[in-house]
């Protein structure tokens, strides 16, 4: 993508690459290429592209991925902060907004 | 319990009723009686598959469907701009034919069914709570948990003969695609990002291009999401607006009508157009500014408004009531815009929550300082 790189060297991605078993599901569902097979295993080619959106992790059949998920999303994490709870988008939800 | 709780809230007034539909949002009831397809506007007719109606949905949007994710987008009846949760047809879909999954939030299932005016299919609507496809990953009510529990109540197993499910590749955040198929039978494709692409996914033998399984995140993509930053900012800032504007007549002596009419002015546009530059600015401008934080592009924003100020300032001294006020907006103006800037993370399509936490770390003590002191200097500069 053009000039939209976010913050380097700050993903919680991990990849244990003795779990994996090379189904390629990580590479199919991760919306910024992060991963590609090497050897029929997977690798971590674009780590800063990493978004810690979660698909691999959630969809990782050997468990092989950990990352931290959550909403990377300022007014989420203030709200969040606010109410003391995980942050979180309230760009949503019939039950706790009206307007 | 959800089911309840939407109920309760149907009770309560509410502004945002104006656009829902007026159904009662109940997979058990969609798919049986039959005058409740007669109300979806977006149903050209109704198909029987064994005991169950299921409404046959239009390919071609409408006017009123356009008009429907405009008001949306600029935040009107946005949280209830949803449809009924369950199974639906474009076509004449057969036993055989592909199962699509989307979301109810109607702008994704308007972008889905317009894609796919070439096939016979059968769509399966989550309920997800009105959130689009992404958003509902993240929250995990478009999730593994809702896919088994959709696929139960809307009949699926006895209206089609395969067991495949077709995905949006951004509902994986969501979805444990090997969980709903030991749980469920189901086995999940993960189709393309964009429904645009659904097309060429499926004559290619359900494989994607690399190209189609990337987010992007372009001028238009950007475009698009700022009326709603922009709402959701000038609903803080007008009032703010206002507040500057009446106080701008203190000083020396009595209050002044002509002091509010010139420093006012001068407040009013300066903060106006810091929301503005920060909400619509920063998001267009976006991979252009140079700096990896949101906060700081929007600092740099910031900074381009005040270098216009300032040439204003030294050609138009009178605008301000001295260098106090400039002093003032100085702290305010890139504050403003920093903040705003970095409230666009949560529309963006690439920030982490690692990364955002990192950035308001350091953002936030600025921003807080760098308007504390421009609004004391503001109003110190008033009586200077």
């Amino acid at each position: 993508m053009f000039g939209l790189k976010y913050l380097p060297d700050v993903t919680t991605l991990q990849l244990d690459k003795d779990k994996c078993t090379g189904c390629t599901v990580c590479t199919i569902v991760c919306p910024h290429s992060v991963f590609t097979i090497e050897d029929k295993i997977a690798d971590i080619v674009n780590r800063d592209a990493c978004m810690e959106c979660g698909a691999c992790a959630e969809n990782c059949p050997e468990e092989a991925i950990t990352v931290r998920t959550g909403v990377g999303c300022a007014y989420g994490i203030i709200m969040g902060a606010i109410k003391g709870t995980e942050p979180t988008c309230d760009c949503s939800s019939s039950s706790s907004s009206c307007c | 319990m959800s089911r309840q709780k939407q109920q309760k809230n149907r009770q309560e007034p509410c502004c945002c009723d104006s656009s829902f539909i007026p159904i009662e949002i109940s997979p058990s009831h969609l798919n049986q009686p039959a005058p409740l397809a007669e109300k979806l506007p977006f149903a050209v007719g109704t198909l029987r598959a064994g005991d169950r109606i299921i409404p046959q949905v239009s390919t071609t949007l409408t006017t009123t469907d356009k008009l429907g994710s405009w008001k949306a987008r600029w935040k009107i009846g946005r949280m209830n701009y949803r449809i009924p949760p369950g199974l639906y047809a474009v076509g004449n879909p057969s036993s055989e034919s592909p199962v699509l999954v989307s979301a109810n939030y109607k702008m994704s299932f308007d972008r889905l069914r317009s894609e796919l005016g070439f096939l016979d299919a059968w769509i399966l609507v989550l309920d997800t709570k009105g959130i689009n496809v992404w958003c509902a990953a993240g929250k995990g009510t478009f999730g593994t948990d809702e896919i088994v529990r959709m696929i139960d109540v809307s009949g699926l197993k006895e209206i089609v003969t395969h067991r495949k499910l077709i995905l949006p590749q951004l509902g994986a955040p969501g979805v444990s695609a090997h969980d709903v198929a030991k749980r469920s039978g189901f086995k999940v494709r993960y189709g393309p990002v964009r429904a645009s692409d659904i097309r060429n996914f499926l004559e290619n033998g359900m494989k994607a291009t690399p190209e189609m399984r990337r987010v992007r995140f372009g001028f238009v993509d950007r475009i698009v999401l700022t009326p709603t930053e922009l709402i959701g900012a000038f609903k803080y800032a007008l009032p703010a607006a206002v507040i500057l504007f009446a106080l701008s007549g203190l000083g020396p002596g009595f209050y002044s009508f002509n002091r509010m009419m010139t420093y006012g002015l001068t407040s009013v546009i300066l903060l106006l157009g810091s929301v503005f530059s920060g909400a619509l600015l920063a998001p267009a401008f976006l991979p252009w500014l140079p700096a990896k934080s949101f906060s700081g592009k929007g600092a740099l924003i910031g900074a381009a408004i005040l270098l216009l100020a300032g040439w204003h300032y030294f050609n138009t001294p009178g605008d301000f009531r001295n260098w106090i006020d400039v002093a003032a907006w100085i702290g305010i103006v890139p504050a403003t815009t920093s903040f705003l800037a970095m409230n666009f993370t949560g529309s963006s399509t690439y920030t982490s929550l690692s990364g955002v936490l990192k950035e308001m770390r350091i953002a936030i003590p600025l921003q807080i300082g760098a308007t504390g002191i421009g609004l004391v200097l503001w109003i110190v500069a008033r009586f200077v």
